[in-house]
């Protein structure tokens, strides 16, 4: 059994699941970040390092400063018209 | 069971899972991490089956790298379109989903 | 809601074990591909296998990739002109990250460079090499660096499709001599690969930058920004 595999795929679930679960949005996205990669991690594992250069630049680096950017878009104050302040975070 | 196999069941998970989250949220910024999850699932699946006990295989390799750059650019696609509604609307989420 | 979340999950899990029954289930492949390509190997024009997939074998689908990177820009760009809004300062108000840009910039343009080169005969290639490129002009703009090339509209357009017009261009003129679309000769084609390559790494960099960026590339002036921001609050 591929003992490292094994451990790297089930850490791969966790983290999306925390990705998906977490409460605060800026959470999320670190742990969406950190997922990113982990799956660059297992395409070296994959013997694809050319997927993990592609995955580890664009997967969690340029998706992730994206999302980030937006995180501070969204945090901006935007005035009264926001209709469900629960969800803006 | 192969480590390739190992990755492909693991894409199973994370299509599963990506695909619920998809679903259960409403924070439009939540589905999009989601999709990505769905994503990168079956990426997994497609490498892993492709490979699991034949070796190394460059034609699945071209055809995610390809699949990467795609979904960064729908994905920052995606956000432009979230912005512009956010803008105008001050929401997060769609209306039809309330 | 919960009844929501509940058919959610039921759905999902009919999904996830459906993919399962076909991960347990799958066929095996009738075509052996690792050998083909590397018997091919030889008329490719590289030595890398994923780089001689990606533009020699099945070159048409990177050329319709890279139209769809095109097609995802002049939405974003349509959308932003559709509506005007002011540009965002994106610039972090930091000296550091200027300063330290300076020493990064030309080391980030090195990488870039060489996995570029790289690409024809080990790991790397246009993608990944656009990818760092577009990362060195996020910073340049989180940084707060002007950089008025950039802002060039009939510039930054031309750059944008420089990448989609020289594969095609090629792709076509490979045709003359009578062979079909996007057939290298055997002699040119790491030259014609290369040059592609070149372009298209241009091209994704951009890409990802205007991507990035959001603002149409004209109405990105910082005074006029800063003055609009002052009269709406």
């Amino acid at each position: 059994m591929p003992w490292l595999d094994l451990l790297l795929g089930l850490t791969l679930v966790v983290t999306a699941g925390m990705a998906l679960a977490a409460r605060d949005m800026f959470r999320a996205v670190v742990m969406f970040i950190v997922f990113g990669l982990l799956v660059a991690l297992a395409w070296v594992r994959l013997q694809a390092p050319d997927i993990a250069l592609a995955e580890a630049a664009i997967g969690a680096g340029l998706t992730g400063v994206l999302l980030l950017d937006t995180l501070g878009y969204l945090r901006r104050p935007f005035g009264s018209r926001v209709d469900n302040p629960e969800e803006r975070e | 069971m192969s480590s390739a196999l190992v990755f492909a069941w693991s894409g199973v998970l994370l299509f599963g899972l990506g695909l619920f989250g998809f679903i259960a949220h409403r924070h439009l910024l939540r589905r999009l991490l989601a999709f990505n999850i769905m994503g990168s699932g079956s990426f997994l699946v497609l490498i892993g089956l492709a490979q699991d006990g034949r070796g190394v295989d460059h034609v699945p390799h071209a055809m995610v790298i390809t699949g990467i750059v795609v979904a960064v650019a729908s994905t920052a696609l995606a956000l432009v379109v979230f912005r512009r509604w956010y803008r105008a609307s001050g929401r997060t989420d769609l209306p039809e989903d309330t | 809601m919960s009844l929501r979340i509940v058919s959610a999950a039921l759905l999902c899990l009919a999904v996830t074990g459906a993919l399962a029954w076909a991960v347990l289930d799958r066929p095996l492949p009738e075509e052996n591909l690792p050998e083909r390509v590397a018997a091919a190997m030889p008329e490719s024009g590289v030595d890398h296998p994923v780089t001689a997939v990606l533009l020699n074998f099945r070159s048409y689908d990177t050329l319709l990739e890279i139209a769809v990177l095109l097609l995802a820009v002049v939405v974003a760009l349509a959308l932003r002109e559709a509506q005007p809004d002011r540009p965002e300062q994106m610039g972090l108000e930091n000296p550091l990250l200027r300063a330290v840009m300076a020493w990064l910039l030309p080391l980030i343009l090195i990488v870039a460079g060489f996995l570029l080169w790289a690409g024809s005969y080990q790991p790397g290639g246009a993608f990944q090499a656009g990818s760092v490129l577009a990362a060195a002009g996020v910073l340049l703009r989180l940084a707060g660096v002007t950089t008025a090339w950039l802002d060039n509209a009939t510039l930054m357009r031309a750059g944008l499709a420089l990448g989609l017009l020289t594969f095609l261009g090629v792709g076509l003129l490979v045709m003359i001599p009578g062979v079909p679309f996007l057939t290298y000769p055997l002699e040119y084609a790491g030259t014609l690969i290369l040059l592609i390559e070149l372009t298209l790494t241009l091209s994704i960099g951009l890409t990802l930058i205007s991507l990035f960026r959001l603002t149409p590339p004209y109405a990105d002036d910082p005074d006029e920004a800063r003055e609009q921001q002052g009269k709406t609050p």
